[in-house]
């Protein structure tokens, strides 16, 4: 297949027999996925299960050992400015010397390309997108003194400052208040109704099916995946979880 | 003759104020991205380099005894980066081993090389621990060189390094060419360091990368603040422990710099606005006091609304029991100054006793109403 053919063009992300192992442990075997455009979807499994791997791998930060993957019909490579990456927030040291505004234009750095520094333009769309997610009186304000969901924030708005058709966050409710999680939610569901598509790992099981309308369960192996209503099915979680998981997993209790 | 009109004295502290500058600005984004470590581990593997430089030149030429020493320092993180990669062991590890390693065959080549006696042996020994008498003006244009790229790949590439620095997954993510950029870092750590053998020595010169980094962090807010007060302090340090070591017979600069640099960081720690120990214990001070003043204005107003009477006296016994112990003096004085409570004697008892002003009350009540904000 060369490069510069699309593959599979309708699929904002499609990945092909993907493995990736660390070691000798498989972290991921074989996985087959299709996300369509336009949805908001979950990516849930248990601790260990490769979730964060899948999106790293599929943004190319991790290297698979087979498979491949493309977003949108196109390698990773020629889709760079075009995607929307929330890191896990733990994942960087939040005492860096830098305030709010300074860590959203990184989002721009690419745009900007090799040499130039941002400018008047950067700022301004920096404050607009701290603005979208709440943060506009913290733009000034030093990274390590901003609570856990103020950072997951500022994260979230790095990523928007792209206007990126497809984003993806890795763990993003993960240790934020409930205002923080309700105001990421109703961004993210805002952004997925203007035609993104959004894509989300997700570690809890009782929020799947009020915030997202696609999804995939994933451990190791794919146990199943397409929208929410067919896939959230108590077979379907068992089989992901193990069997200990009846009580929180009924989806009737769930239900919104 | 003075001092400063020395053209000896000129040349080594320009020397070691352009090598600590340089260090300074390079060690910023080295402790930043977690690899203070790696420069001691490249220092230190330095020194074989430096060996085999004698050895090949037959003496002190300054050129062939970087290029050993970077060669080796070089193979030395090559190494390190197998080991991490290929076994089991984790980066402390690997950094540990061929640290020590490659320094024990610098030491065994140093002996070798006394052993055989000669002029080839005179002035291995300040490439332990520095000795910046020693610098020539001819090494200032390498210093100025080497000083001069890296500021030049800094301002150039100032945004990248600093993506790089706080978060390289999205840096990947985005599309730069992260293992490049970081490569870059780290091959301009390694010239700083052999840039900066001669002055203080293999063995300390990660003081030099990481101190000054260190100390600049305590007083700033910004990449670009922290980066240029750090080069600011290596270029104060090297040039105070040179200028030290140069007058006075037989002290070697690399000690004398990390103790002035150590200073610094030590000062650094402790008074820093925001981030210093002492500011910090004063703002606990502060907020204790805030704590201790509120609940004897409460207390205060308790009693009296018990009593039905806003400018109720109360008694030394009666506060000292509303709030479990009796509040400081100086805390009951200071609220007198601030105007929130009076000290009015109630005849025919002769102890003190307080009451709340018109103000005290106000400031209770919006207390109760509005808990005071925690310092943020």
């Amino acid at each position: 297949m060369r490069e510069d053919q699309l593959h599979e063009p309708d699929q904002a992300l499609h990945v092909e027999d993907l493995t990736v192992s660390y070691g000798d442990t498989p972290a991921l075997w074989d996985i087959d996925l299709d996300i369509p455009p336009g949805v908001m979807c979950a990516i849930i499994g248990p601790n260990g299960a490769g979730k964060s791997t899948l999106i790293k791998a599929a943004l190319g930060l991790v290297r698979p050992v087979a498979g491949h993957v493309r977003f949108l019909g196109r390698p990773v490579a020629q889709m760079r400015g075009q995607i929307g990456y929330v890191p896990q927030r733990h994942s960087v040291d939040w005492d860096f010397p830098t305030n709010a505004r300074d860590v959203v234009e990184m989002g721009l750095y690419r745009s900007l390309g090799w040499f130039r520094r941002p400018g008047r333009d950067a700022r301004a769309r920096a404050l607009a997108a701290l603005a979208e997610v709440g943060m506009q009186d913290y733009a000034d304000r030093q990274i390590s003194q901003l609570s856990g969901g103020q950072q997951q924030r500022v994260f979230l708005a790095r990523a928007l400052v792209q206007d990126a058709p497809i984003l993806i966050l890795d763990e993003p409710m993960a240790g934020v208040d409930a205002a923080t999680e309700a105001v990421i939610i109703a961004l993210l569901k805002r952004l997925r109704d203007a035609g993104r598509t959004v894509i989300v790992v997700h570690h809890d099981l009782t929020t799947v099916q009020s915030y997202f309308d696609w999804m995939v369960m994933l451990n190791i192996r794919i146990i199943a995946q397409g929208p929410v209503r067919e896939t959230y099915t108590p077979e379907n979680l068992r089989a992901a979880y193990g069997r200990h998981l009846a009580l929180i997993a009924d989806p009737a209790g769930a239900a919104p | 003759m003075g001092l400063a009109s020395s053209a000896i004295v000129q040349t080594v502290l320009l020397g070691a104020a352009l090598l600590g500058a340089i260090s300074g600005m390079l060690g910023a984004f080295a402790v930043l991205r977690r690899q203070s470590l790696l420069g001691d581990a490249l220092s230190h593997a330095a020194l074989p380099g430096v060996c085999l430089g004698f050895l090949i030149a037959g003496g002190r030429n300054l050129g062939a005894v970087m290029l050993g020493a970077f060669v080796t320092g070089a193979l030395a993180a090559l190494c390190m980066m197998l080991i991490i990669r290929r076994t089991q062991l984790k980066t402390d590890a690997a950094l540990g081993i061929v640290l020590s390693v490659f320094f024990a065959v610098g030491v065994v080549l140093v002996t070798v090389i006394q052993g055989q006696g000669g002029a080839g042996s005179l002035g291995l020994m300040t490439f332990l621990f520095g000795q910046a008498a020693a610098i020539q003006p001819a090494d200032l244009w390498i210093m100025g060189g080497v000083g001069l790229v890296a500021l030049g790949l800094v301002l150039a590439l100032w945004k990248e390094f600093k993506l790089v620095s706080f978060d390289p997954d999205f840096a990947r993510a985005q599309g730069f060419r992260v293992t490049l950029l970081e490569a870059v870092l780290t091959v301009m750590v390694a010239l700083a360091i052999v840039v900066g053998l001669q002055l203080v020595g293999v063995v300390l010169m990660v003081a030099l990368l990481i101190a000054p980094a260190a100390a600049a962090r305590q007083w700033t807010r910004s990449l670009g603040a922290m980066v240029g007060l750090s080069a600011l302090i290596g270029a104060g340090a090297g040039a105070a422990g040179a200028l030290i070591s140069a007058t006075t017979r037989g002290l070697a600069t690399g000690p004398v710099v990390v103790l002035v640099a150590t200073v610094v960081v030590i000062l650094s720690l402790l008074l820093a606005p925001g981030r210093g120990l002492v500011w910090q214990a004063m703002a606990a001070r502060r907020a204790r006091a805030r704590i201790s003043d509120g609940r004897v204005l409460a207390a205060l107003q308790s009693v009296a609304r018990d009593h039905d009477d806003p400018a109720h006296r109360v008694a030394r016994g009666v506060l000292a029991t509303a709030l479990g112990a009796m509040p400081a003096p100086a805390r009951l004085a200071a609220l007198e100054r601030r105007g929130l409570i009076r000290t009015a004697h109630q005849p025919p008892d002769p102890s003190p006793h307080w009451e709340l002003t018109e103000a005290g009350h106000a400031e209770a009540r919006a207390l109760s109403g509005a808990p005071a904000e925690p310092s943020r």
